[in-house]
C-alpha cells in the first residue's frame, strides 16, 4: 500500500511538472502586443474615411467616431495585421466607401477609367482639330495666292497687249 | 458601274471597296458609340445624383427589408416580422443626442415587452464594439441591438445622421420617421400605441 503511495506521488509530480512546463509554454506562445506610432497609425488612417465626417481623412478628423477608429486600428496594428487586413476589414464593416480608392469592381471602374480615356479623347480631338485648323489655313494661302497670280496674270497680259499694239 | 470591277478570267462582277464610303462608314460607327458611352455614362452619373439628393424613406412606404445581426449573433430579418410594430433606432456610443432618449426607448421597451407584439431593433451606425457595448451597458438596454455591417441598413433607409428611429407598422410599411431623438417617453408611446389601436 505504502509503495503504490509513492507511485502515486511520483505520477502526481510529474503530472504537475508537465502541467507547469505546458502552462510555461503557452504563456510563452501569447502574441506580445507591438508597439504602435501614431505615424503607423496614421499611414492608414490617411487612406481612410468616416461616413460620418465626409471627404476628411480619418487622420485629421477630429471628431469621436474617428478617434475610436484609430484606436481600432492602433489596437489592430498591435496585434500585428497588415495594412491590407485592416483596410479590408473596415471595408467589411462600414462599407467600401470609407476607402479613399475605391476597389477596382463594378462601377467603381469608371473612376479609374473615364478619366484617362477622356483625357486622351479631348487629346485626340484636340490634335485632330489643330491638324485640320493648319490645313484649312495652307489651303486658304493657297488659294489666295493663285487668286492674286491670276490677278497678276491678267493685269501683265493686258500691259503686253497694250506694249504690242504701241510697238506696233 | 462604280464600285465594281469586272474580273477578266471569270467574267463576274468583283466588289471593289470604295476607301472614301468605308472610312466614311467608321466614323459613322465611332460616332454612335462615343454618343452612346456619353449617354450611358450621364445616366450613371443622374442615377448616383438622385440618389444622392433623396431625402429620408417616407412615411407610407413600404419599410426597406434589412436583416440584422445581433452583438449576440442572432439574426433578426423585418420580413419575419410581420404582425408585430417594429421600432428601428439609429444610434452610435459617439452621439451625444443618442444618450437623450436611451433611457426612454428602453423604458419604452420594457413596457410593450410583455404584450410580444412590439419589437424594438437598435442598429449600431459607424461604431466600434467595445464602445458600442459600453455604452449598451451604461444605460441597461435589454433590446436587441447589433452593428450596422457594410451601413448597408442606414443606407437603405437612407438616414441623414443619428439618432433616427424609424416606426413600422405590422404590415411592414413606415409609420413613423422621428428625425433626431424623442423628447420623451411618452412621444414614443403616442406612435407605437397609434399603430396598436389601429391593428387588425
Amino acid at each position: 500500500m505504502r509503495g503504490l503511495s509513492l507511485k502515486h506521488v511520483l505520477i502526481l509530480l510529474l503530472a504537475v511538472v508537465l502541467v507547469g512546463l505546458w502552462a510555461s509554454q503557452a504563456h510563452a506562445q501569447e502574441p506580445t502586443p507591438i508597439p504602435v506610432t501614431d505615424d503607423q497609425v496614421n499611414a492608414i488612417a490617411k487612406q481612410l474615411y468616416c461616413p460620418v465626417c465626409e471627404n476628411v481623412p480619418l487622420d485629421v478628423c477630429g471628431t469621436q467616431a474617428c478617434a475610436q477608429w484609430r484606436a481600432l486600428i492602433r489596437e489592430q496594428l498591435s496585434k500585428g495585421w497588415t495594412e491590407e487586413q485592416i483596410k479590408q476589414y473596415f471595408a467589411e464593416q462600414y462599407g467600401a466607401r470609407v476607402l479613399a480608392e475605391p476597389p477596382r469592381q463594378g462601377l467603381n471602374w469608371l473612376v479609374y477609367i473615364v478619366p484617362p480615356v477622356a483625357l486622351l479623347l479631348g487629346a485626340y480631338l484636340l490634335f485632330r482639330g489643330l491638324q485640320n485648323w493648319r490645313r484649312l489655313a495652307q489651303e486658304e494661302t493657297v488659294a489666295l495666292a493663285e487668286a492674286e497670280s491670276a490677278e497678276e496674270d491678267k493685269y501683265l497680259k493686258q500691259l503686253e497687249e497694250e506694249l504690242k499694239r504701241r510697238g506696233d | 458601274m462604280e464600285g465594281l470591277l469586272m474580273n477578266e478570267h471569270q467574267n463576274t462582277p468583283t466588289p471593289v471597296e470604295n476607301p472614301q464610303a468605308e472610312t466614311q462608314r467608321k466614323v459613322g460607327w465611332g460616332r454612335i458609340l462615343a454618343w452612346g458611352a456619353l449617354l450611358a455614362l450621364l445616366a450613371v452619373l443622374a442615377l448616383g445624383l438622385r440618389r444622392t439628393q433623396e431625402g429620408p424613406v417616407q412615411v407610407g412606404d413600404a419599410a426597406p427589408e434589412f436583416t440584422l445581426t445581433t452583438f449576440d449573433g442572432e439574426q433578426i430579418n423585418l420580413r419575419d416580422l410581420r404582425g408585430k410594430v417594429v421600432v428601428v433606432n439609429f444610434w452610435a456610443s459617439w452621439c451625444k443626442p443618442c444618450e437623450q432618449e436611451a433611457a426612454d426607448l428602453e423604458a419604452a421597451w420594457r413596457y410593450y415587452q410583455p404584450r410580444g407584439d412590439v419589437l424594438f431593433l437598435g442598429v449600431n451606425y459607424v461604431d466600434t464594439e467595445p464602445e458600442a457595448r459600453a455604452y449598451m451597458q451604461k444605460f441597461d438596454i435589454t433590446y436587441p441591438n447589433g452593428a450596422d455591417l457594410g451601413t448597408r441598413i442606414s443606407q437603405a433607409y437612407r438616414i441623414r445622421g443619428v439618432p433616427e428611429t424609424y416606426v413600422i407598422d405590422q404590415e411592414g410599411v413606415l409609420r413613423y420617421a422621428q428625425i433626431g431623438p424623442y423628447s420623451s417617453l411618452a412621444q414614443i408611446q403616442s406612435q407605437v400605441d397609434a399603430l396598436l389601436t389601429t391593428s387588425p
